[in-house]
């Protein structure tokens, strides 16, 4: 009887190492392990062992039966990997294959720098206003100084909806200023980005319609020291840390003193490239401080509060951050320009 | 302003500073410097020879071939074709490996056989004309010494050409802001670069030599209209000889980007380009009754330029008359009735001041921007005139161009005080930020010829004539900051009270916006605010729509962009079209831009719309609708309606839809009419939403509330009905809701199915239902309970029977 269980131990550990499915080794499991199987079978004779075999032939059994499970276990396990391994290896794909479209629309590239710029702003203390494009002259011309007579009230250059030019397109973003002072409570920090309209014919640089943006800070004691440094940090959020600038004096009607910023030119760094024409610098803005006849005109003492003010294009930002050549793509809206932003 | 440096050292010798310093420091103090270039700069390796002998060319009948002295150990061998010159003559020679202006380049080679070491050159291939050579010849070399003046000043062999002739200055063109029309002139810049390099200014004061007489024995002159003439300074020049200008002259002209001509007329010019004072010169002989009238114009009446043009003037133009006619246009150009001609015998200097916009408005209307008028429109110093006179006059006598005639004719009716301002070094340095000191503000502003009075222990400032732009003590800050350096100004961040700042809650839902849009693919566009009135056709507004009331521009740049826009579609169709016309498959747009609604007080209500467009990409009226309600959704807007709306001309009349926020209208969305779209040329269905922007913005939900998740299952239930086609899914959808009490969570469509199994003119229409408690499991009783009483008002209330 012995040698019969040496006999099932053997033949069952070396079919189920050869199994080669897990049907085969359910099979072997009940063929050797079952109720009908051949270990059963073998113990079913035990009654006719002496006393003294009986339990040192049960406690074979047992060992057999314990190995004959962990052989199971183990080849059910080597089987499982297998199977999976040929899973997945029929589950595979080409990933260079491309992934189902999923189209993000895009921001304006012109109103992503805005974005950029009024963040800038916003984390500066300063507010974000905006106000009416048909304007009336006073506004956009007379309260900022600009004087009956002065070229830009030409109706060559400024578009006009009455005859005696009193309302207009407005030109600048400039008369915000104006409202801004006379609506808000003293001090104002702000910014007025919009849209502002010149008789300019369409071309690579030129478009009746297109944008700036203002800034604006009246409080007491503010100096022409703090618009350059106000400036300066601006700049250096928009075209980075090591930007190098420096201010020029120039003439706007309604800032005294006024003033243009240029920075280093970004290509040359100052040694004269055809991206700057050949000078080194590159104009980035106009500013000044508010003229006090402007400031007197909204009803703010001039020898008590002053401020500083500027304004630039955004068009020619958005261009030269871009590298986009001709401002008409700006206004084309072609899905294929739009998308590469 | 182009200006010569050679000039430019008469006054403030600059000659030891380089052209990159030059320009830097004048453009940091506030003369821009735009460009600077040297005369003859193309020109490279032309030299002057001397002819020392001339022999017929071999094989040619009329070319000579010449050994010529170029200042090298042996003659060169140059062949030529011109005829006018002669043995012993001084000419450009061209040698080997020269260049001339246009990139022309000059070897060695062999005409017709005979060698030729470099060419012989004409002032025209140097790129002059006979107006800087009047005594040359223009058809041949440029023979150099048959200029005077040329030789007088000594040309040698082997010389650089440029250097031998004088085309060799620097020239500096400056950006003059419109408010230093002084600076439109050498002594103005002068003045600037001396403050700005810290040297002295050396002034000339003009001294004329008269000829006896009284100039008021011929002239007489009056002023018609002293708002627009203050002031008119003339004198008188008799035997006038009219030649061409010395070289010295010539070359200052030609330098500052003009014409030499002669000198009666170079004088005017120089002396506009050195003071800055535009003057002309008329023949007296031409000005009946030797009277002046400055006037303007008479209706009917009209004038010959000297550039040969026919005006009709108006009486809106200031002229300069004589007893019977106009003689000139104030400011802008002369007559040709009073031209100065080579037999001009007796000259009228004329140096006015005129009003600069009146001067603008003539030479715009003229369509004649000159020299004189592009400074006048500025506005001039009124103390000019008498000094740029006198120049003239001293320069007559200089170039024996005439005899001065005793007298000046000065008719200044008003001539207006000095302006004074204190000197306040507290307020300057209080709003420049600075600490700079009274002294030191002094020297600057004596340094541009500032007058400087002590009154007690104050000190008041003289403002100079020439300078209109100081008014107030913002003015001389900035002079004084000009000169100390805005670099020098520290750098300081905004100071004074701190602001909250920061986006509206409105700003951050535009941003909002625009994020949902772009997540559901849409792209940004930015359209013009002006369109043609003939776009409102295009998209099929009735005639009678009060949106056809526009603002109208008076003068538009073109019929297109001729009015405010009243509605967003146009500009929205324009792009979509584009697009379309590029041959880009699909699109998907939106802008969130203005339209002008005109008011009672001549001004627009600008109220904001948010327009979505989209074609291509299998868009339908149901992927479309799924954009905008993604976009509601965003947006937190809450018991969103759509109903039909098949009165909007613009849109397919069955596939449109109007929204609502409860009440509130928010827009209109659909297909474009099939007619609309035929107009602007596109064949495939196009989709467009108009959402107003206020009424979004007043029905976006606020910050919303946690609702605990679902502890107990639910149970889903499928529903389909039967119904006419005219009953429509929300009034499926509205009926179910109201008849399932608490327990309903959800309705979805899943299928509207017309067929075989349903008779004509009706629909199955399949919801699928989900009910749920949130404090128990439901039962099945329960759940059947609401089934029934679904069911049952679907019947009786729509006729909407179980499938």
């Amino acid at each position: 009887m012995r040698e019969q269980l040496e006999a099932i131990r053997a033949a069952a550990l070396s079919a189920m190492e050869g199994a080669a499915n897990a049907e085969d080794l359910e099979a072997l499991r009940v063929r050797y392990l079952g109720k009908k199987g051949d270990l059963t079978a073998v113990l079913k004779q035990m009654g006719k062992l002496s006393a003294e075999e009986r339990p040192v032939v049960g406690q074979l059994a047992n060992e057999i039966r314990a190995k004959l499970e962990a052989a199971i276990e183990k080849r059910a396990g080597e089987l499982a990997a297998a199977a999976l391994a040929v899973r997945l290896r029929a589950e595979a794909v080409d990933v260079t294959i491309p992934g189902e479209p999923r189209r993000l629309g895009r921001q304006h590239p012109m109103y992503q720098v805005l974005d950029e710029i009024k963040d800038i702003f916003i984390g500066m203390g300063f507010e974000v206003i905006e106000d009416r494009e048909v304007e009336l002259a006073e506004y956009n011309f007379t309260k900022l100084n600009v004087e009956e007579g002065h070229p830009a009230r030409e109706w060559s250059d400024t578009f006009y909806f009455t005859e005696d030019s009193s309302i207009l397109l407005r030109t600048q973003t400039s008369p915000m200023q104006i409202h801004a002072m006379e609506s808000r409570p003293l001090p104002i920090r702000m910014i007025a980005p919009g849209r502002v309209y010149r008789k300019d014919e369409v071309d690579a640089t030129h478009s009746p319609m297109f944008h700036q943006i203002e800034g604006m800070a009246i409080d007491k004691g503010i100096t022409m020291a703090d618009l350059k440094g106000t400036l300066n940090a601006v700049v250096k959020s928009l075209y980075g840390e090591d930007t190098v600038t420096r201010f020029r004096p120039h003439h706007f009607p309604f800032t005294e003193p006024s003033c243009e910023m240029d920075i280093q030119c970004y290509k040359c760094r100052g040694a004269g490239c055809p991206t700057c024409k050949g000078e080194g610098w590159i104009e980035v803005l106009g500013a000044g401080m508010i003229h006090p006849k402007v400031l007197e005109g909204c009803g703010i003492d001039s020898s008590v509060y002053s401020g500083w003010a500027f304004g630039f294009g955004l068009e020619r930002l958005a261009l030269g951050q871009y590298k986009i050549s001709d401002l008409r793509l700006i206004f084309e809206n072609d899905v294929r320009f739009l998308e590469q932003f | 302003m182009i200006l010569s440096r050679r000039w430019l050292n008469e006054f403030v010798d600059l000659s030891d500073v380089s052209d990159k310093r030059f320009n830097d420091e004048m453009t940091l103090s506030g003369s821009k410097v735009e460009t600077v270039s040297r005369e003859g700069a193309e020109i490279k390796n032309v030299v002057v020879g001397k002819i020392l002998e001339m022999v017929r060319h071999e094989n040619s009948d009329h070319m000579w071939v010449c050994q010529i002295d170029v200042g090298q150990d042996r003659p060169i061998q140059v062949v030529t074709g011109a005829q006018n010159q002669k043995v012993g003559d001084l000419v450009p020679v061209a040698l080997p490996g020269a260049e001339l202006p246009g990139g022309k380049k000059i070897e060695s080679g062999a005409l017709r056989g005979v060698r030729s070491d470099g060419m012989c050159c004409s002032f025209a291939e140097l790129g002059m004309t006979e107006h800087d050579w009047p005594h040359s010849e223009a058809n041949g070399l440029f023979v150099l010494n048959s200029d005077p003046d040329l030789m007088a000043r000594g040309v040698r062999p082997g010389e650089e050409i440029t250097q031998a002739i004088g085309f060799d200055d620097t020239v500096v063109e400056f950006e003059i802001t419109p408010n230093r029309p002084d600076c439109l002139s050498v002594l103005g810049l002068a003045r600037e670069a001396g403050a700005t390099f810290g040297r002295a200014l050396t002034l000339h004061r003009p001294e004329v030599k008269t000829c006896g007489g009284d100039i008021r024995e011929h002239a007489r002159i009056d002023i018609d209209d002293p708002a627009l003439c203050p002031r008119y300074t003339a004198r008188l020049v008799k035997n006038v000889k009219i030649a061409p200008s010395p070289l010295w002259m010539r070359e200052r002209i030609r330098a500052a980007g003009m014409r030499p001509i002669n000198n009666i007329v170079d004088i005017t010019n120089y002396v506009m380009l050195e003071y800055g004072q535009p003057m002309h010169a008329f023949d007296f002989s031409c000005v009946d009754g030797g009277h002046i009238v400055v006037r303007t114009a008479k209706e009917g009446e009209s004038i010959q330029t000297l550039d040969g043009k026919d005006h009709a003037l108006t009486p809106a133009m200031l002229c300069i008359c004589d007893e019977h006619k106009p003689v000139c246009v104030a400011g802008v150009m002369g007559g040709a009735n009073s031209e100065i001609v080579g037999d001009t015998a007796m000259v009228l200097f004329e140096s006015a001041n005129f009003n600069g916009v009146s001067v603008r408005r003539t030479a715009t209307a003229l369509g004649m921007r000159t020299d004189a008028s592009s400074r006048y429109e500025k506005g001039l110093d009124v103390q000019n005139t008498y000094k740029a006179v006198e120049r003239a006059c001293e320069l007559v006598a200089q170039l024996g161009a005439g005899e001065v005639v005793d007298g000046v004719i000065d008719v200044f009716p008003n001539e207006p005080a000095p302006v004074t301002l204190p000197l306040e070094p507290e307020a300057v340095n209080s709003l420049l930020g600075t600490d700079i000191a009274a002294d030191e503000m002094k020297r600057i502003l004596a340094s541009l010829d500032f007058g400087l009075e002590s009154e007690g222990g104050a000190t008041r400032i003289v403002v100079p004539s020439w300078r209109g732009d100081v008014r107030a003590m913002c003015d001389i800050a900035e002079e004084v900051a000009r000169f100390h350096g805005y670099n020098s100004i520290p750098n300081t961040l905004t100071k004074g009270e701190t602001t909250r700042g920061g986006f509206t809650a409105v700003q951050k839902f535009e941003r909002a916006l625009g994020a949902a849009c772009r997540s559901l693919g849409y792209d940004e566009i930015i359209t013009y605010s002006f369109i043609s009135p003939s776009y409102y056709d295009k998209i099929r507004l009735p005639e009678d729509s009060p949106l056809r009331k526009s603002l109208k521009i008076l003068n538009p740049l073109g019929e297109d962009t001729s009015i405010m826009r009243t509605t967003i579609l146009p500009s929205l169709l324009e792009i979509v079209t584009r697009n379309y016309n590029y041959r880009n498959k699909a699109a998907r747009l939106y802008e969130l831009g203005k339209i002008y609604l005109p008011r009672a007080d001549g001004l627009a209500d600008e109220p904001r719309v948010l327009a979505l467009g989209a074609y291509g990409d299998e868009i339908d009226f149901f992927r479309f609708k799924g954009a905008i309600e993604a976009i509601l959704r965003a947006a937190r807007i809450s018991d969103v309606r759509f109903e039909t709306c098949g009165d909007n001309p613009s849109y397919h009349p069955g596939r449109c839809a109007r929204v609502f926020a409860g009440d509130t209208p928010l827009g209109v969305f659909g297909e474009i009419h099939p007619l609309v779209s035929a107009l602007y040329g596109v064949e495939t269905a196009v989709y467009a939403a108009e959402l107003s922007f206020e009424a979004l913005c007043g029905a976006r939900g606020g910050k919303p509330e946690y609702r605990p998740l679902p502890k107990f299952p639910a149970a889903t239930r499928d529903i389909a009905v039967v119904c006419a086609e005219t009953v429509t899914v929300g009034a499926l959808e509205d009926c179910i809701r109201r008849a399932a009490g608490g327990l309903l969570r959800e309705v979805s469509l899943f299928d509207i199915y017309r067929g075989p199994g349903i008779l004509p003119g009706r629909k199955s229409v399949a919801f699928s239902l989900v009910l749920r408690a949130d404090d128990r499991s439901l039962t099945s009783e329960e759940a059947d309970a609401t089934m029934q009483r679904i069911v049952s008002a679907l019947a009786d209330g729509l006729d909407a029977h179980l499938r």
